[in-house]
């Protein structure tokens, strides 16, 4: 009695290891990792959940990666913009630029401009992480844009993922806002002259307009304000907000799972593909690279706003060389081509000819992206869970307005290039314009037509969707043709795979056997399995 | 001491769901099989990829050791990048379990009873605690409405002036010297028929406020060419007249001259105004005429202005009256 009494408490102390062999049996069978869990599981809990989130399945098609895209374009985004933040100076103090770029040497710059382009030229990677960081920017906004109508297209956003629609339309705001504070803050002439449009579109605004501009830029345009402003709206708010949104987005995406392509296994109450842990932290670690890799080139390779090109901004000069980034261009495009329809009267303005284009419009775009869950259900009267994809052909209504939308928006994407349009084509400014009054009306119209006819021929086609083997011709000794079908490539053979779930892999001794294994799923299939042979 | 085998279903398996037997994977099942055709060939092709790679990324620290030009360090750096990417995404593609396997969905919705569970102890709740001092909930609701409505004030009123007539007024007035950016003053001679230039009112030449507001186009046209607007007669002595340089559509340096067409373009939009004829719009989405600042000639051969401008200068804003 005594004994067990006096040895249990010493039990539980750590008994130092005297041999090798002892070590590893401490350790336990699973060594080091073994005890690494033990450790953190006491602290933590994590086994349980852990081994769920390693057997977590992803479905595997390529349209899923966009988004992946746009996640490690953030990434690249605040890697190197952490870099310019401790070069950049967000002033508009006049100086001298004294410096190795010649052709400004004794100007008089602001602080802001000339530690970009000190930033550019003196400092060591300064022009490769500048243009990088320009190069994510432009990338963040376009595979957002292409992964929401990947979302749009298939159907992902149906019940229950409006939520998380609605995030995603929110990124999309604050990305193409962020991106173009960002370059504004330079101070050159691309970002002055985008400033001073921006202040005139918040002076269009009926009734409060001309208090919002004189409250964000602290008075008349440009005054001193607006660097130091923007800097830490550029670098501290908008990053923070993108940055939780992108939490609660990832969150949910693992809360509800992801969806699937309808397939051979698929349901809507099952996720078919490979697991987390260790091909899609490969497959996705690997990917963060790719991007990273990708966006080093464009940054090293590919010149992205010069601003030394440019100059610094000075409220009286312009060029026609400035242009705004690419996310933009709809936006330009749409100022260009409205008429010049200004209300007056009873001593008030009414600039229909901005206020429209540049305020009401980019609403009503966002809001209908933003309600389109609840538009699509006013027609449906679907409020059914969806985890199965549709294929865009299956819908061929929301396919053909998806089309006639992105139509229109890039109508006036070409539109805010009229005056190239017109120089290169050797055709006059005024049939341009004309020209993209009529097509931003026709072209959406024209596009839904056809989309909506293309949707139901391919409804009729059979084997659509599939891939086609080739066909091999062969010649034999005797001088005649045979064809067949050749092999299946690896990935479709696995697609017609009957899926199972996570097995545990054991490393087998020599000689060992494991013992046949029934598929909880479809105890038939294993037979099936295993003709699929190399 | 209890029985370890009553505990309750959901301890077991994953997160309560219903345990499934784990299978052992069979080395020649195609679930665990490589998709590549040629394992062996793949991956090899990885490992020189990551080795690839790793020569890149060890040449970027090279490059940059030596203060490579900017092409090096991108090309050693992205490529590194994209070496290591590559390999591991092939690695994970072709040489790891791919299935398809699958993972069962749990509802995410509670049952109807836990749902009422929970409604129920909001309304019973709320029913007795809340609701029976209305007045209370009343007085709170009340002070944390004004303190949001409040808290808006200093988030947006500390920002900057009220505009007032900011936007009307412009350092011009009656008898202002013309001036060139760099203060030379603007003789009855300094431009040939034809030529522009920008001026500003004397003194405001350097500042921003005069750049950014002040800033006028100065053009010297054949006065055989010109048609004077009613009551301008006086304005373009000797061929010279002057516009505001503000684009009437959004406030773009109306910075483009197209001396054969005698229009003056802004570059961002394309509004085009017609110099002989009052700077009208004839071409894009600019609604007004560019205010015409009266010139006259002094004694001594220079220009003045006769006046201000007699409207605001640049967009159109909802307290901007109408002329």
């Amino acid at each position: 009695m005594s004994t067990t009494e006096a040895t249990e408490p010493r039990a539980k102390r750590i008994a130092l290891p005297r041999t090798k062999r002892e070590a590893q049996a401490a350790l336990g069978p699973y060594g080091r990792t073994g005890k690494i869990v033990g450790e953190l599981d006491e602290r933590f809990g994590i086994a349980k959940g852990g081994r769920t989130l390693l057997d977590k399945i992803f479905p595997d098609h390529w349209s899923f990666m966009l988004g992946e895209i746009a996640l490690y374009s953030f990434v690249v985004l605040i890697a190197t913009g952490i870099f310019l933040s401790l070069y950049f100076v967000p002033s508009a103090d006049q100086v001298i630029y004294h410096g190795p770029y010649k052709p400004l040497d004794g100007q008089r710059v602001s602080a802001a401009f000339a530690s970009t382009v000190d930033l550019s030229f003196s400092v060591r990677s300064g022009l490769l992480m500048r243009q990088m960081h320009h190069w994510a920017a432009n990338v963040f906004v376009g595979s957002i844009v292409i992964h929401m109508a990947r979302i749009f297209f298939t159907g992902a956003f149906r019940k229950p993922r409006e939520t998380n629609w609605i995030i995603g339309t929110t990124l999309l705001i604050m990305a193409i806002l962020n991106g173009f504070i960002g370059y504004s803050l330079p101070d050159d002439l691309v970002s002055g002259t985008g400033l001073r449009i921006a202040y005139s579109i918040l002076l269009s605004i009926p009734f409060v307009g001309s208090y919002l501009a004189t409250f964000l830029f602290g008075g008349n345009f440009p005054g001193t304000l607006i660097i130091p402003r923007f800097y830490i709206i550029h670098m501290l708010i908008l990053p923070a907000i993108i940055a939780v949104l992108i939490g609660v987005h990832l969150g949910l995406l693992v809360r509800q799972k992801h969806t699937q392509f309808p397939g051979r296994g698929r349901t809507e109450h099952n996720v078919v593909g490979s697991p987390m842990f260790p091909t899609f932290m490969a497959k996705t670690t690997g990917f963060l690279f790719m991007v990273s890799g990708a966006l080093a080139l464009l940054g090293g390779l590919a010149q992205i706003n010069p601003i030394w090109q440019f100059g610094s901004y000075k409220a009286d000069r312009i060029s026609y060389a400035v242009q705004p980034d690419w996310y933009m261009g709809w936006l330009d495009g749409a100022l260009r081509i409205m008429p010049s329809w200004e209300w007056t009267g009873w001593g008030h303005t009414l600039p229909w000819e901005v206020f429209f284009p540049a305020i009401l419009f980019p609403g009503l775009v966002f809001n209908v992206a933003f309600g389109w869950p609840l538009i699509e259900r006013m027609f449906t009267k679907d409020n059914e869970l969806h985890n199965l994809l549709d294929r865009p052909r299956d819908r061929p209504k929301r396919t053909a307005f998806g089309a006639a939308f992105f139509a229109m928006l890039f109508v006036m994407f070409l539109a805010s290039s009229t005056d190239v349009l017109a120089n290169y084509f050797h055709v006059s400014l005024n049939v341009v314009l004309w020209f993209f009054r009529f097509a931003v009306f026709v072209v959406p119209l024209l596009t839904y037509a056809a989309t909506w006819k293309i949707c139901r021929e391919m409804q009729g086609v059979r084997g659509i969707g599939k891939r086609k083997r080739a066909l091999v011709v062969t010649r034999t000794a005797s001088g005649e043709y045979r064809t067949e079908p050749s092999a299946p490539r690896p990935g479709d053979e696995r697609d017609e795979l009957q899926p199972e779930p996570v097995p545990v892999l054991i490393e087998l001794e020599p000689g060992v056997t494991v013992p046949e294994r029934t598929s909880p799923v479809d105890g038939a299939v294993g037979a099936g399995v295993r003709q699929v042979k190399r | 001491m209890s029985n370890t085998t009553n505990e309750p279903d959901g301890h077991e398996g994953h997160g309560g769901r219903t345990p499934v037997p784990m299978p052992v994977a069979r080395f020649d099942d195609p679930h665990m099989q490589e998709a590549a055709t040629h394992p062996q060939r793949t991956e090899r092709i990885i490992a020189l990829s990551f080795v690839l790679g790793t020569l890149a990324v060890a040449g970027f620290g090279a490059a940059y050791w030596v203060d490579g030009p900017p092409w090096v360090l991108a090309v050693t750096f992205g490529a590194g990048l994209l070496l290591l990417g590559f390999g591991l995404t092939a690695w994970g593609k072709y040489l790891m379990p791919q299935g398809p396997f699958v993972e069962e969905r749990h509802r995410l919705a509670s049952t109807a009873d836990e749902q009422d569970a929970m409604s129920a102890a909001l309304v019973q709740r709320t029913g007795v605690v809340v609701k029976r001092r209305r007045m209370l909930g009343g007085l709170f609701a009340g002070g944390a409405g004004i303190f949001g409505i409040v808290a808006i004030f200093p988030l947006l009123r500390s920002l900057g002036p009220v505009p007032g007539n900011t936007f009307d007024v412009t350092n011009w007035r009656r008898n202002s010297l013309l001036v060139d950016s760099n203060g030379r003053p603007v003789r009855v001679d300094t431009l040939q028929v034809g030529g522009i230039m920008t001026v500003f009112p004397a003194g405001a030449q350097n500042t921003e406020e005069g750049q950014a507001v002040d800033q006028t186009v100065l053009i010297r046209v054949s006065t055989d060419d010109i048609t004077t607007q009613p009551g301008r007669e006086s304005w373009g002595p000797r061929g010279y007249v002057a516009y505001s340089k503000l684009c009437t559509h959004l406030g773009c340096p109306v910075g483009l001259y197209e001396q054969q067409l005698q229009l003056l373009v802004c570059p961002c939009h394309q509004s085009m105004f017609n110099v002989l004829d009052g700077a009208v719009p004839n071409f894009g989405p600019a609604p007004r005429p560019l205010p015409q600042l009266p010139l006259k000639v002094d004694s001594s051969g220079h220009l003045r202005a006769q006046a201000g401008y007699d409207q605001a200068v640049g967009p159109g804003f909802w307290e901007r009256t109408t002329r």
